[in-house]
Parts: structure tokens; sequence; C-alpha cells
């Protein structure tokens, strides 16, 4: 475990994190209704979904499969009999005052989660549920409204909820395994994985102690963290918290703290509420759920390579370093793109520096993502080949690129039109650096002096006579020769 | 009267049924004469038997992923005993 | 007073002697009749009832087909969903509920022309034994204004008993169907638990609750079992096992049919001599037709009540939860929302509500769980395979309905475990899933009994073949009026 920073050399933090995840059916989880974010209030619903008198839940085949996949790709097992359970609370963005979810049999068991670092935090389960409403009030806080607003559209939405064992030791490790398990979920294609819009959401349990103790210290949960931003500074805030009450000669209190953001501080959660009891029993309007065999390996099947995969054959077969495997891994759509490029253009170490730099670089001061942009991969290749081969320098590309992705043009046809091609004719690159060295006397003479800077200097001369469309590796060969 | 093993005040607080000393009262002795019924349920031996929690042998009953017609706003919010624009409106939330 | 069957009413449809109008006239006339001294409904349902027939003469009159309830009035127990009609499950807590969307069952009858003309009468939730459980009003039993109706689909009984409508749809969880069936004098069938869809259907207990029909007679029963069976994608516990034309499967003799006679059931009987008594002759009678009787053991039946009030009610606190005056239903305010979710609740559930929500919750809660709910389900296989062994030696069993014939309101009001063993001999079958039936057996102190029929899971046609045979033999539902056509001029 690493030391908690700023901490008492022998204090150690214990985290687990409970992840929901949003998956991305066209339906809800028991009904009909479909699953969108940002519709008008109270028009995604249904009897079902507004836990009306007689209304019945019948579960949703892809959300099943989603959540099976989802285990798959994090080294899950799963159950071969497993089934649905009321979670009995009242709560007002509960339309039945009932929550279905699983309880003692969930779908997935075990699995885990690699960190960069390579430390694997372990799984304890995964399981399927069905989102609440949402309260909506008046005012700065829930409490002090008069009144409360409820939309029940994201009622019923299907949830998964992974639990980690309290594995985690640090704020930016909590981090780090978000960032996994959303690369893995866009990977897989079950979620899209938003914490702004709420699809992708985290609780914290949060414990400190002395290092290398075996027991663990009195938790804490932490709630509303919804930004992976906010999750590493609610732990940061919370482990200090800790310390501080420990310092303090006080006594940690095992509670529910929420986020705010604002302040950047956690705050008890009181809850006037009797210690929970959930009574969970199995949900007598569902059956049992046993896949079997054949349509588990089916889906196994259709899984993607994983980024972790990926980011494995990347550095073995293209040469990229782990840092850049990895963030071309980090969202599949991007991966994609990258290969494409790398295939086409059969230059994946030029692909990788593209896709990182200047394509990245068009893109976001256009406020555009590679979904979203009009360039397809076949003309960065083309671009990339461009430069290989000698039609355009690397400077003219970088010209090129934003017209590429941004319209969407040819890369030849943009080089054509802004006469960006490069003269490569041997006859006239010669006339261009005899003409440099004739007006630069001076510098030729403090060449030869042993100024190295010199040459680069009648190098910039030559381009500047050329117009820049010299080809500059001929430049460099007929200076050297000329000053050899 | 036999002995009931219910905490009636903790179990309505967990029903959200607030009930008033006379029913709380009532409803004891009432459930006296049941638990002797019930009491007979713990003198059978069941520890080999399987919970039955559905009587029809039915598993993977799951509906295709298909998006259905939801109700009409007004249809959705028309029983509300109180409403705020689009939103269902109740008291607020005391934490 | 003339009361036609539907299947009668149906067959005339089709000759042309009468019409659908003419057919739902005549119901709302007997209920106007009879509704002042009987109370079975909550609500009447005219205007729709008749636009309804217009619109079923003018298809007749186009020529389509006539569905299996072509311009037959029936009345449905008041926890079906009815879109655009108020449903209450004979709550307070519901008083003002009006469904947005209509129960598969109600679809599926008026999709074969059956005309709704009114919501009834029922114990609130579908808790209780008598009716008197109902937040509006008690129902009184046909054959006697004194006596109960039964419950809790007291208001379906008592409107078929008195011959209103000659169809009515109830549900039964522990022998909501059974027992008032017997009680005024009607068929009522608790099909086998999946049979029919509870889509729409407001839950009581959801792994027993069951829609079946009341009606007078036994085709009527196959006719609208037939209509309303069947898989349904919007009911998860919805069996896809396929719904056979019962009314093929009728029967006139038990030839070949082995009856089984429940030793259990016959102990608990034997002290009440006249009830004995009329059972045993139901089963010589029985025997009369060709069928042979053998004795078969329920051993575990005992265990019935126990079981039940454990399950029934832990399904129930949970089923009722959402009515909290957030969304729809009544509301009572509060300072803050969970004081307005208290007030609602304790203002707008009925003192046996309240029980079951208390007994139920208590049954789930933690470290009671296991030593009563998980044990009550174990106790539930036990009773499931006590059904199999028997029918491993019957084709059906017969045995009593009720243990005794219909009793004074507020005899039993008081005492509620006295009204939980109204179901004693119904309860096993329910938690067993398996289909069973009262059929009328005659007559004890001038009040109706019912026998009760049971079959193996999915064999209704082979219940109702039986229940046929034995009704045109006995005709007991025909040998006597309800006394409440006496003294209000209606008379027949």
């Amino acid at each position: 475990m690493s030391k908690v920073i700023g901490a008492p050399a022998d204090t150690e933090a214990v985290i687990g994190l409970e992840v929901h995840v949003e998956l991305l059916t066209a339906s809800k989880m028991f009904c009909g209704c479909r699953n969108a974010f940002g519709a008008p209030p109270n028009t995604l619903v249904c009897p079902v979904c507004l836990g009306m008198p007689g209304s019945l839940p019948v579960a949703n085949a892809k959300a099943v499969e989603y959540l099976c996949k989802a285990g798959m790709a994090l080294g899950c097992t799963i159950a071969e009999y497993s089934k649905f359970d009321r979670k009995n609370y009242f709560y007002p963005d509960m339309p039945k005052n009932y929550q279905i979810s699983q309880y003692d049999m969930p779908l997935t068991t075990g699995g885990s989660v690699t960190l960069p670092s390579g430390k694997r935090v372990n799984l304890t389960r995964i399981h399927l549920e069905e989102d609440t409403g949402k309260n909506v009030h008046a005012g700065e806080s829930i409490a002090r409204s008069a009144y409360t607003l409820v939309d029940y559209n994201r009622a019923g939405v299907p949830l998964m909820e992974i639990v980690s064992e309290p594995e985690i030791s640090s704020a930016r490790e909590a981090e780090e395994y978000l960032a996994e398990l959303k690369a893995v979920m866009s990977y897989i294609g079950v979620s899209d994985v938003k914490m702004h819009e709420g699809s992708l959401r985290c609780d914290a349990n949060v414990s400190i102690r002395p290092a290398g103790a075996r027991e663990l210290g009195t938790k804490v949960e932490i709630k509303n963290l919804n930004s992976f931003r906010s999750v590493g500074r609610a732990i940061e805030y919370e482990i200090e918290r800790m310390r501080a009450c420990v310092r303090e000669g006080e006594r940690i209190v095992q509670e529910t703290r929420g986020w705010d953001e604002g302040s950047g501080t956690t705050h008890s959660m009181r809850s006037k509420e009797l210690a929970h009891d959930y009574r969970y029993f199995p949900d007598p309007d569902l059956v049992p759920l046993e896949l079997g065999r054949a349509l588990l390996s089916r889906w196994r099947t259709e899984l993607p390579e994983l980024p972790a995969a990926k980011r494995t054959r990347y550095v073995r077969d293209f040469g990229l370093s782990e840092y850049d495997a990895g963030v071309l891994t980090s969202e599949r759509s991007d991966a994609d793109f990258f290969e494409a490029v790398a295939a086409a253009s059969g230059n994946p170490k030029q692909a990788a520096n593209w896709m990182m730099g200047d394509v990245r670089k068009v893109l976001d001061r256009a406020e555009m993502t590679l979904a979203s942009a009009r360039g397809r991969p076949e003309q960065v290749a083309a671009l990339i080949t461009l430069v290989a081969n000698g039609t355009i320098s690397g400077k003219a590309a970088k010209e090129v690129i934003e017209s590429v992705m941004i319209d969407g043009r040819q890369p030849a046809d943009v080089v054509a039109e802004r006469g960006l091609a490069q003269t490569s004719d041997a006859g006239a690159v010669a006339a261009f650096v005899d003409q440099a060295l004739h007006a630069n006397a001076d510098s030729v003479a403090s060449y030869k002096a042993g100024k190295e800077k010199a040459f680069e200097f009648l190098v910039g001369q030559v381009m500047k006579l050329s117009r820049g469309k010299a080809n500059v590796e001929m430049v460099r060969g007929l200076l050297k020769e000329r000053l050899g | 009267m036999p002995e009931v093993p219910i905490d009636i005040a903790h179990v309505a607080k967990l029903a959200r049924l607030p009930l008033s000393a006379e029913e709380a009262e009532r409803f004891s002795s009432q459930f006296g004469r049941l638990f002797e019924f019930i009491r007979e349920l713990q003198a059978l031996d069941v520890e080999h038997v399987h919970p039955t929690a559905q009587v029809i042998p039915l598993h993977n009953v799951l509906r295709t992923d298909e998006v259905r017609p939801c109700l009409d706003h007004e249809a959705a919010i028309q029983n509300a005993p109180a409403t705020e624009g689009p939103y269902f409106k109740m008291p607020r939330i005391l934490e | 007073m003339t009361m036609n069957t539907g299947h009668e009413i149906r067959e005339a449809i089709a000759r042309g002697e009468v019409s659908a109008v003419e057919a739902t006239e005549t119901a709302l006339a007997a209920i106007a009749a009879t509704e002042r001294r009987l109370q079975a409904y909550l609500q009447v349902t005219p205007e729709r009832a008749l636009a309804r027939a217009k619109e079923i003469d003018a298809a007749i009159a186009r020529g389509q087909d006539l569905g299996l309830l072509a311009g037959v009035p029936v009345a449905v127990k008041d926890l079906f969903c009815t879109q655009g009609v108020r449903t209450t499950a004979g709550s307070k807590i519901l008083e003002n509920f009006v469904p947005p969307y209509s129960a598969t069952v109600v679809r599926r009858l008026e999709a074969q022309g059956a005309i709704i003309v009114g919501k009834t009468n029922m114990d609130e939730f579908a808790m209780g034994s008598s009716c008197e459980n109902s937040a509006f009003k008690a129902t009184r039993n046909p054959w006697s204004t004194e006596d109960v109706p039964g419950g809790s689909s007291g208001g379906s009984a008592a409107t078929v008993g008195a011959r209103c409508v000659p169809i009515a749809l109830g549900t039964d969880t522990g022998g909501s169907i059974r027992e008032p069936a017997s009680f005024c004098g009607v068929v009522g069938v608790k099909p086998t638990y999946g049979r029919v869809s509870r889509y729409g259907i407001v839950a009581f207990a959801s792994s027993l609750d069951q829609a079946g029909p009341m009606t007078v007679d036994v085709r009527d029963s196959a006719d609208a079992l037939e209509a309303i069976a069947g898989f349904d994608p919007m009911d998860s516990t919805s069996a896809n096992v396929d719904v056979p034309h019962y009314a093929a499967q009728l029967r006139n003799d038990l030839k070949g049919i082995r009856v089984g006679i429940v030793s259990e059931f016959e102990e608990s009987i034997a002290p009440d001599a006249a009830m004995h008594a009329l059972y045993k002759r139901a089963y010589e009678d029985l025997r009369a037709l060709g069928a042979e009787l053998v004795d078969v053991s329920l051993p575990h039946s005992k265990y019935g009540l126990a079981t039940y009030y454990l399950i029934a009610p832990a399904e129930a606190s949970s089923n009722l939860a959402r009515y909290d005056g957030a969304r729809y239903g009544l509301r009572v305010d509060g300072p803050d929302v969970f004081s307005m979710f208290d007030e609602t609740r304790a203002a707008g559930f009925g003192p046996e509500v309240k029980r079951r929500i208390i007994l139920g919750t208590y049954a789930l809660s933690s470290g009671y769980y296991d030593a009563y709910y998980v044990r009550a389900q174990k106790v539930r296989t036990l009773m499931k395979k006590d059904f199999d062994e028997a029918f491993a030696r019957c084709d059906v069993i017969a045995c009593p309905a009720v243990s005794c014939p219909p009793f004074q309101l507020g005899a039993k009001s008081q005492d509620p475990v006295a009204m939980y063993l109204m179901d004693f001999f119904t309860i096993p079958m329910s938690l067993a899933g398996v289909p069973a039936m009262s059929v009328p057996a005659g007559y004890v102190d001038d009040l109706p009994v019912g026998l009760q029929l049971v079959a193996p899971a999915f064999e209704e046609g082979r219940m109702f073949g039986v229940a046929h045979a034995y009704e045109q033999a006995t005709r007991h539902a025909w040998a006597r009026t309800p006394i409440v056509y006496a003294g209000d001029g209606h008379a027949a």
C-alpha cells in the first residue's frame, strides 16, 4: 500500500469504490420506455416505471447481456443461477418504494481492474438493478427548499453496480481505477460512461489505518461524486479529515458523508432514518436467470479487443511507448481511428504522432471529436504518405491537417490548391542553393570556421528563396556537398 | 395471551405506517393467536428443503430491447395529488 | 326473473334474437333492482357499457365474427385496472385513482366482445374473506342479506349469485374467488398460477395472485377462462402454455376418472355434521357419475395457514409500499415528504391491511427473514410435493371449499384469525399454484355451499370436465332463487 501524502509515515488509506454505470440500452430495464438523457421531465414514463398499481416488470435481455459482457471484460465469473431481489426502503424518487436489484445471487462475482502500475484491484461483484428518478429542488439544497419536484424519466434505467474490494490506496489510484473501468465500458459499448450526465456515478468507502495493519479502520461512505476529479478530491479531503481526527484524538464515526463540489469538503449526511433494514427478498414478479454456457460463450466471442490487450499489441507490434499506447487506447473509437490510419499509411509510429499531436490539436481547437470530425482515417493516412514520399514537407502537412480533419478535404487537393508541393527537381534545388551561398558569404565563412549554427541559417535561406517548396532533405544534402 | 415476538413500533417505522397505541395493542394481541400457528412451522424439519419463491418453473423470461410508446405526459401526471410544471410535487426532503 | 348464462346470451345474439344493447340493458336493470340491498358495486358504468354494446352490435351487423363473449355483460372486481374508469382496490388510498391503462385480462375480455358493466366491491386490497374490509361498503349475500357474500371477491360473487350478470372476474390469492363463490352459490375458478396475466391487477401477493371467472354455470367459466388465459409479454410469470378450447373438454359422466378425497380435510370437516353430510353426498354423486374415489393425503396442508400468513403479507408489505401519496391516490400532507408518507399511509389503509403490512414487514425484517419467510417458502415446497404425490394417484381432487355456510355480517370481523381460518381448505392449492374451483354443491341452512375441485397445474380442462358433469347431474344452482329478489318487487 502506498503512503498517504502528507500523512504520518505510519498511516495508510483503504478505499473501496461502488460504481454505478447506466447501460446504453434502447429501452429501460423493466419496461419499454426509451432510455435517454435530457428529455422533458416525466415524458419517458409508463405505468411500470411510475410504479402504478398493477404494473409488472419484465427484464430487458440486452441489459443482462451488457452486464455479462462487462463482467467478462473484467474477468468476472458469470453466475449459473441468478435472480432479482427487492430492496425495500422509502424514498420519493423511487416509484415503488423498493428497488429491483440483486442481493445474494448477483450476475457476476470476482474479476479485477488493472491499474497502469500493474496493480490489480479485485472486484467483489457486479449486479443489475434499476435507476431511480431525480429529485429536482428549488434553492441551494434539498433540505432548504420548501418542496421537492420529481422527474421519473430516469426511473427504471438499467444500472450495473460494480463493487470493488477495499484494495485502492490513494485518490490517484481511485481515479486510475475509474479511468480503466470507463475505458472498458466504452470499449464494449455497454455504456456511454458520461459522469456529467450521471451515466457513471461513484460512491467511495474510505478508511485509514496504521500502515501494515490487517484490520480495517472505521469506514466512511462518500456520496455525490460526479466527476473523476471530485472522486479524487473527495478522497484526498476525507483522508486528511480522518487523519486530523486521529491527530486530535477524536473518534472517526461510521457514517455517510456528502461531497460538496463548491466548498471542496465532505459533510455528514445525518439521517433521521433508523439503521437501514432493506428487507431484501426475491422479487416474485420476476423469474430467475439461468443463462447457460452456449449463450455465454456466444457473448464472449462478441467481445472486442479490450484496452489492455490493445496496449500490449501497440507496444509489441508498433513499437510505441507504454504511454502512447495508453493515450491511444483510452477510447475505443480513437483507437479504431488510429489503427485505420496506421494500416492505411503503413506507418504506425507516424500515425501515433499525428493522432496524439496535430490531429488532437486541431480537433481541440475546433471543439470537435474524432467522431464529429469530417476527416476520415484514409485522409490522414494519405497526408502521412505525402510527407513520407517527399511530396510535401512536414511543416506543410501541419498546414493541411486542419482542412483535412475539420472540412474533410482530400490532402492532395489542399496541397495542390495552396501550391504546397515540394520541389525535388535537382536542378531547381541546386539553383536555390547556389543563390543562397552566393548571397551569404559571411555565413559560409562562419561555417567553415566551425560555427555549426551557420548551416541551419543557410538551410533557412534556401527555403526562403524557394518559398518553402524545396525538398529540405535535398537542400541539406546539396549544402553539405557544396560546403564540404 | 401467548407471547408475540414482534416489536411493533420498530416494524411500523420500517413500514412507514404509524399506528395509534390502540391499534398497536390490538394488533399485538391478534398476532398472538396467529403465532400459535406460525410456531408450528418452527417444529418442521426443513433443513434439506429448497425454498419455493415461485411455483412455476420458469427462467430467463426476458424482453427484447425495444422501445415502446410511453404514457402521454398528461396521462402520466393526471393522478398526481400535486404537480408543478411537468413535475410531481411533494413536500421537501429532510435529510 | 329469467337470467341467461353468458353462452345463452351469445347464442341468442348470434341468432339475432337479442342485441348486445338489450342484453346490457337487462343486466343494468337487474343491477338497479338489487343494488340497494346487495351493495355489490363500487361503480356501475352504464354509459360506457351501452356505448360498447352498440359497437358490438354494429360489428355484428357488419358481419364480423362473434367473439367468445360477444355481447355478454361482465362485472370486474375493482382491482382490475380499467383505463379511464376509477379503480380503488376497495381502499381509501386509491379512492380517486383513474388508471391510464387497462389490465391485460380486461383487454382480452373486451377483445372477445364482453361488455363491462361495472366494478365490484371487495375487501381492501383483496385482504379478507367477507367483503367487510372494503373501505366503502359491505356487500350482502344474495341468498341472505343478513350474511356476508364472502371475500375478497365478494361483490363479483354477489352480483353473479343474484343473477345480475352471468360472468364476473375475481382474484384469488388464498381463496378469494372460491370462498365467495361457495357463499353465493356460483362457480368460481382459481386458475393455475401463471395461467392468467397479472398485468394491470392491483397486486396483493405476487406469487399467489390469480384472476379467474365467477359464473352461474361451468360452461361460462370455461369460456371466460379461455378468453382471459394465456401468455402475456407484460407479465414475466405468465406461462407460455397453449390455452385449449375448454368447452370441448366438458363431460357428462366421470367414467374412468379417479377422484382423490383428502383424508386430512375429511377429518377437519367431520365435526360439522351438516357440512360433512353435504360433502359426503357430493362425493357419492361423483361416484354415481362413474368416478372412482381414492384416498389421498396432503400431510402438510395443516401448515397452510401459517405458511400463507407469512408469505402473502410479506409480499404485500412490499407491494403496498408504493401507496405513499406521491404520484397518485390519497395524500395527507405533512411538513416533509416522509411525514406525508406516514400520514397518508396511516389514513389511507384500513385495519386489516395495516395488520398484514406489519406482519409482512416483520417476516422480512433483519434477523427474522430466515426463521419466517424462508422457512415458509420451504414448507411451500413440501406442500407442492404433497400435490404432486396426490396427483400420482388421482386425476382430480374433490374436497370442501369452505368449512361453513355464509355467516352473518360482523360475526367474525373482530377476530382476524377466525376469518383467516375461512381459507383453510383453499390456501394449500394457492401455495402449490394448482388450479382449483368451487362449484355449487347444495345448501346448508338454506345457504349455498360449494364443492372444491382441484387439478394438476394447467389441467383446468380436466377440472372443468368433472365440474360440468357434476353440475349437470345435480343442478344445485338452479334449485332455488336468490332471496335478494324476494321483497323488492323484482322477483321471478
